[in-house]
């Protein structure tokens, strides 16, 4: 089984991910921007970094790239997409999966470590998590968590929210200026799925805190997930997904 | 055909926050400005497009706008025909 994950110009993540996914026993391969071929892999990360410099929007250009012509197609027949920074901006640009990511309320870009919670461990971006807080990276400018109203209260109540900033003890950082809220997200959002539940995006970069030498591994919870839930779609003969994705209805 | 030369305006939509423009009001104190508000801080984009008529050109502009210099979700734009080029446009700036 082989997972894929996207190098746009102007990823940084990349390499990240696929050692991660190696030091989770997969083998991992890189898919070039240019072509939509996605060599048959069984899961696709979109990694972080500055994907076409993240001009005009962070997303909006790698959106209409060639490759992602072939992730929504796989997206579609049911295939797993994990979006990590950089990437959730790409798949919210796309419409992938619902929200949008707006400049860090404080202007600054935050580049430390944050604690976000799984919001559910029956997703197949979190089933291997232990439901405790993940010490994890973040590092972005742009990570402000927006949806209006009432698309979050649809969310929160779709199973839709996977992961939110938390305080160290547990406790979620909901008001956008909680110290423990690094960007202002609405209602300390950090991490978002499709309806489908196939396709979903987080800030923080769990694929930078997935081994011990890198001074913590509960990253590779979050690894370990989709690595565990691709291989389950691949033995159960790639199933399609449940139920046709609303925010991609939507655009 | 012809040339048409336009300018895309992205603002935020109203409501959602603006940091860039509370940075700019926050600013404004030490200019000694006390009359100014509501500041929000978008973007500009200007292009040329060639086509046979304006409503077509419009057309395109219109559908760049939506797809790609704004986010619906979280921005509006408004599209203005501007007269000859953006480097006459730039002449009509006073120099300093």
């Amino acid at each position: 089984m082989r997972i894929g994950v996207v190098t746009f110009p102007g990823s940084n993540s990349d390499v990240d991910s696929l050692n991660a996914l190696t030091v989770a026993g997969v083998e991992a391969v890189t898919l070039w921007h240019e072509s939509p071929d996605l060599s048959g892999v069984s899961a696709v990360i979109l990694p972080g970094g500055f994907a076409y410099g993240d001009y005009i929007r962070a997303g909006v250009i790698a959106r209409f790239s060639p490759v992602m012509r072939g992730v929504r197609e796989f997206a579609a027949a049911g295939g797993l997409v994990l979006g990590i920074c950089n990437g959730f901006q790409v798949l919210a640009e796309s419409g992938l999966v619902p929200g949008a990511l707006l400049r860090n309320r404080s202007l600054r870009f935050a580049g430390r470590l944050v604690y976000v919670k799984p919001e559910r461990l029956d997703s197949p971006f979190t089933r291997a998590a232990s439901g405790a807080p993940l010490r994890v990276p973040v590092a972005h400018g742009e990570g402000c968590y927006y949806a209006d109203e009432t698309t979050l209260d649809e969310l929160e109540h779709d199973g839709q929210v996977l992961f939110r900033y938390v305080r160290e003890d547990g406790t979620v950082a909901l008001d956008p200026d909680d110290p423990a809220n690094p960007n202002g997200s609405l209602r300390g959002i950090a991490g978002v799925c499709n309806a489908a539940g196939n396709v979903a995006g987080l800030m923080p970069h769990p694929e930078r805190m997935s081994e011990g030498i890198l001074g913590d591994d509960g990253g590779m919870q979050l690894i370990r997930s989709l690595v565990d839930s691709a291989a389950e779609w691949e033995a159960a003969g790639r199933p399609a997904p449940k139920a046709a994705t609303k925010v991609e209805a939507a655009r | 055909m012809s040339e048409f030369r336009y300018a895309v305006n992205v603002l935020p939509k109203p409501g959602i926050l603006d940091p860039q423009g509370r940075a700019v009001e926050l600013s404004l104190p030490h200019l000694n400005v006390t009359n100014v508000s509501k500041v929000r801080v978008g973007r500009r984009v200007e292009l040329t497009v060639t086509a046979e008529e304006e409503p077509q050109a419009r057309l395109v502009v219109d559908g760049l706008a939506k797809e790609l210099l704004s986010n619906p979700l979280i921005e509006v734009y408004s599209i203005q025909l501007l007269e000859g080029t953006s480097s006459v446009v730039s002449a009509q700036v006073p120099a300093k």
